[in-house]
């Protein structure tokens, strides 16, 4: 504050404006100082305070698991909702005096957590603590022995074992059936038996055949069903003496497809007609496969093209540069979004489950056959339950619904 | 043995990743996630063999003169000098500025926008030459398929935006995806499960043995 | 000769060449048609709003780039999405082709538009992992062990972001943007199920309506269908991307179709009332 400096008076006679305007800011100066002077400065604000612990840890295994997982919950500290608690802070410790490690924190509000990094069978002691802006309090208690167990049953998926339970007994009756000596009867599956005359057709013509067993690799089911297609396939082409054509997505197929196309050959009789080069490997990279394949149908424009196995936007691609070499054309994949395109653009489209039954339709085996009449009757069980289960929940019983959740 | 081992070992592990599902408990939770790291490592090595046969294949055709012989040897080259480039440049050849990062900005990347962009003229020339209504059920499938595909773009919009919310298009296309095509897939799809789970059983159970290969 | 004689005979190049136009000339010259945002894509990004900012969130990209079109328009728009948020990103790829193409679509929006982020710490991009589904499961064991190093050869044990990070009770979501296999049909089989982690998903069109009955059973929150989905997307959040733009071009390209099929009828049935000779 700059200092009050006291001015003479001006003349009574005609003392200046300027004169006048410093006595005022003289004055308010003063009082200002005075009223400054009187009031105290405010207090340096007092330290925060750390809030009070959180109470009442408890615990418990989490069930169906293999014993790496508890889950805990406790009473939030009294002072949670008035924001003096920022984290809870949750540590653990192999013995009631310590060393305590850090677990894991939660925000204020939450008050409950899933350790998922325990070792089983090994006892743990837990603490919790409040952490605010003032500090840290930990609980008063801790909590243990707390033990992870392993369990032999996952308990939410009887549902499934039950189903799966049902499946193998059907299969196996029928197949018991079929050893006795009664074949199950199976439906004409149009697309399968297009199979035989398209090797023929490709004969007559004095071109190859040329079989796709899908771009996946040997995990997805849909490969292997084209692969079991493709030793039968092999053996028409072999009985026939028509080249055949087996380009390949990836490693393991081309192998197992190597494997089939000789079988084929070796059970028709003609092992000497095998030719190793038939086979190939091109890629696994989607349009690499699909610029060579169609390169291939260009070329040596085989006269019948065979698609079984997992397809994706590479599908309409090969159909349509086959249709346009005049080649047939016989698909089949279970990808249902490729469907319409193979429907329109091939001469015949197994559909869905029809590709995984070609196999025993081909072999004609009654074990084989026995299997698909399995499947269909858990497909009779499946239908019968979702009525049931509509009628139940219509009437607000909620208890199939319940029991069928599976974790 | 020869038959008889791969398909026992083939039921063993079958069984033990089914059983996984259900017993989370260690005794079989550990060996199902070690065979899970191999049969990831199996694959992996699998690209060795797929490689040496893409040359071998190859080399043969340039050998023998086949027609397009001469792309056969465009495509060797590019293939070594691929796995070459990557294999000099390292762990962090993706990296931005490297060889590696160019083929795949520059080659890669705009070859297969290429191919997947040719499906465009594939389906126009597919839905005239192809996509024919002879019975009842093939001109319901036609009329579906034409409200949900014009439904889906925003001239629709505009174009129908003058009839109640209920007939636009845009409201007809959203019920039959969310109503009868979902039923439909629905039953597709369960259809498909089960022949996923007949054939995983019959390649357990030793039924299938045709990926074997060899005299039954 | 007649038209429908004329129609019998086309050389399919000119079909090529019409659809060839009508897919490039509304990109040279765009129509600004109306976009209205759907019911799934509603879901989505109320779905994505619902994630508490800051939070840590998992994205897998999985596609590579025959996908472009329709899935880096989604990538793009999350991204800002969770960005605008403040959300923490951890990036995967489960797809041999995509790690390159996916970093430089992440780096493209963050070093453009939110220059503040810095990777490491406000976004990782874990890059690409053989496995498939076995992958899936593996980060369910933890997602550092599934990951050791980033998509540039980084320790992820180092790194701020991944601090904290276990598996997949770490994150509130997964958005997941897939052009096929491995992809949302993995996810939700392998994770969603097992650990109940909530997700999103952006597809391409041809396989939207194969999640439909996972949408409806709320073990996906929201759906993006395709370029059209995209293009929802990015209205919703109030920008024009390359989706918005490319929507005019479809939109013509739909229609031709259409056209195509109903000429193509047109033959047939003049061909059948056509007296033998």
């Amino acid at each position: 504050m700059p200092p009050i400096e006291a001015r003479p008076r001006a003349d009574a006679t005609g003392g200046s404006r300027k004169g006048r305007m410093r006595a005022r800011v003289a004055v308010l100066s003063l009082l200002f100082g005075v009223v400054l002077a009187v009031i105290p400065a405010p207090a340096p604000a007092a330290p925060a305070e750390a809030p009070l612990p959180p109470s009442g840890l408890i615990w418990h295994d989490i069930p169906n698991d293999a014993g790496r997982a508890v889950a805990l919950e406790w009473k939030p500290s009294p002072q949670d909702s008035v924001h003096r608690v920022t984290t809870y802070v949750i540590e653990r410790a192999t013995s009631p005096g310590g060393p305590w490690s850090f677990v894991d924190s939660v925000a204020a509000e939450a008050h409950a957590k899933r350790d998922q990094s325990v070792h089983r069978d090994i006892e743990y002691f837990y603490r919790v603590t409040a952490a605010g802006p003032g500090g840290r309090t930990p609980a008063l208690s801790i909590t243990g022995p707390v033990i992870a167990k392993s369990e032999w049953l996952n308990r939410t998926r009887w549902s499934v074992m039950v189903a799966i339970a049902m499946f193998f007994a059907f299969v196996l009756w029928f197949i018991a059936q079929a050893q006795t000596g009664k074949k199950p009867f199976v439906r004409r599956i149009p697309g399968i038996d297009a199979i035989e005359e398209a090797v023929g057709r490709a004969t007559e013509m004095g071109r190859p055949v040329l079989f796709m067993p899908g771009i996946r690799d040997i995990n997805d089911i849909q490969t292997v069903a084209g692969l079991v297609i493709l030793e039968s396939v092999a053996r028409l082409t072999a009985k026939y003496e028509t080249p055949i054509a087996v380009p390949v997505a990836y490693p393991i197929p081309f192998a197992i497809a190597q494997e089939a196309v000789k079988s084929g050959y070796l059970h028709a009789g003609r092992p000497e007609q095998y030719d190793p080069m038939s086979v190939r490997f091109i890629s696994p990279e989607q349009f690499a496969y699909v610029a060579s394949v169609t390169g291939t149908i260009m070329r040596e424009r085989p006269a019948a093209h065979i698609f079984m196995g997992a397809f994706y936007a590479e599908s309409l691609l090969l159909a349509e540069t086959g249709f346009s070499t005049g080649a047939i054309q016989v698909a089949g994949t279970a990808n249902v979004h490729q469907l319409p395109f193979f429907v329109v653009a091939c001469d015949y489209t197994l559909i869905g489950e029809e590709l995984y039954a070609a196999s025993a339709y081909l072999s004609g085996d009654p074990r084989l056959v026995g299997s698909l009449k399995g499947g269909d009757l858990l497909k009779v069980a499946v239908i019968i339950a979702i009525i049931v289960g509509c009628l139940l929940e219509t009437t607000n019983h909620h208890w199939l619904t319940q029991w069928m959740k599976t974790q | 043995m020869k038959r008889e081992l791969p398909l026992f070992i083939t039921a063993v592990v079958g069984l033990l990743m089914i059983l996984s599902f259900f017993v989370p408990h260690q005794a079989v939770s550990v060996p199902s996630d070690f065979l899970q790291q191999c049969a990831l490592i199996l694959r992996a090595f699998g690209y060795v063999l797929g490689g040496v046969n893409v040359l071998l294949v190859n080399f043969d055709g340039i050998y023998k003169r086949q027609p397009g012989w001469v792309y056969k040897i465009v495509l060797v080259t590019t293939l070594i000098a691929t796995v070459v480039v990557g294999a000099v440049e390292g762990p962090g050849f993706l990296n931005p500025h490297t060889r590696s990062k160019w083929i795949y900005d520059n080659i890669y990347s705009n070859m297969q926008a290429t191919m997947f962009a040719l499906l465009a003229f594939f389906i126009a020339s597919a839905a005239f030459r192809a996509f024919r209504i002879r019975t009842t059920e093939a001109g319901l499938l036609a009329v579906a398929a034409l409200i949900v595909m014009l439904g889906r773009v925003p001239l629709s919009n505009a174009l129908t935006n003058w009839l109640p919310e209920w007939a636009r298009l845009q409201s007809l296309q959203e019920w039959i995806m969310v109503f009868p095509q979902n039923a439909a897939k629905r039953a597709i799809l369960m259809g498909a499960a089960l022949g996923v789970m007949a054939t995983g059983l019959r390649v357990i159970l030793g039924l299938e043995r045709a990926y074997l290969g060899g005299e039954d | 000769m007649s038209l429908v004689t004329a129609l019998e005979k086309l050389d399919r190049r000119w079909i090529f060449l019409t659809i060839g136009l009508l897919v490039l000339l509304p990109l040279l010259f765009p129509l600004a048609l109306p976009l209205y945002v759907s019911p799934p894509v509603r879901s989505f990004v109320e779905a994505v709003d619902s994630i508490p900012d800051g939070s840590r969130v998992l994205m897998s990209c999985d596609y590579d780039p025959g996908s472009i079109p329709e899935m880096v328009p989604m990538t793009r728009t999350a991204l800002r999405h969770l960005l605008d948020k403040k959300c923490k990103i951890v990036i995967t790829v489960l797809w041999n082709g995509g790690p390159g193409l996916v970093d430089r679509i992440v780096r493209q929006v963050v070093e453009h538009e939110y220059p503040d982020r810095q990777y490491g710490v406000d976004y990782v991009n874990l890059g690409y992992k053989a496995g498939d589904e076995a992958v899936m499961v593996l980060m369910g064991q933890g997602i550092v062990n599934a990951f050791p190093r980033d998509y540039h050869g980084n320790d992820t044990r180092t790194m701020p972001i991944m601090q904290g990070v276990r598996d997949y009770t770490s994150f509130p979501m997964l958005v997941n943007i897939s052009g096929g296999y491995p992809g949302t049909k993995e996810w939700v089989q392998q994770v969603q199920a097992r650990f109940h982690l909530p997700m999103v998903a952006g597809v391409t069109a041809v396989s939207a309506p194969e999640y439909y009955p996972y949408l409806q059973s709320h073990q996906i929150l929201g759906l993006l269908g395709g370029m059209a989905g995209a293009a929802e997307y990015e209205k919703a959040r109030g920008e024009k991307g390359s989706a918005t733009r490319g929507m005019d071009a479809q939109s013509l390209a739909h229609y031709f179709v259409a056209v195509c099929i109903l000429l193509g009828n047109v033959v047939q049935w003049s061909k059948r009332r056509r007296p033998a000779p």
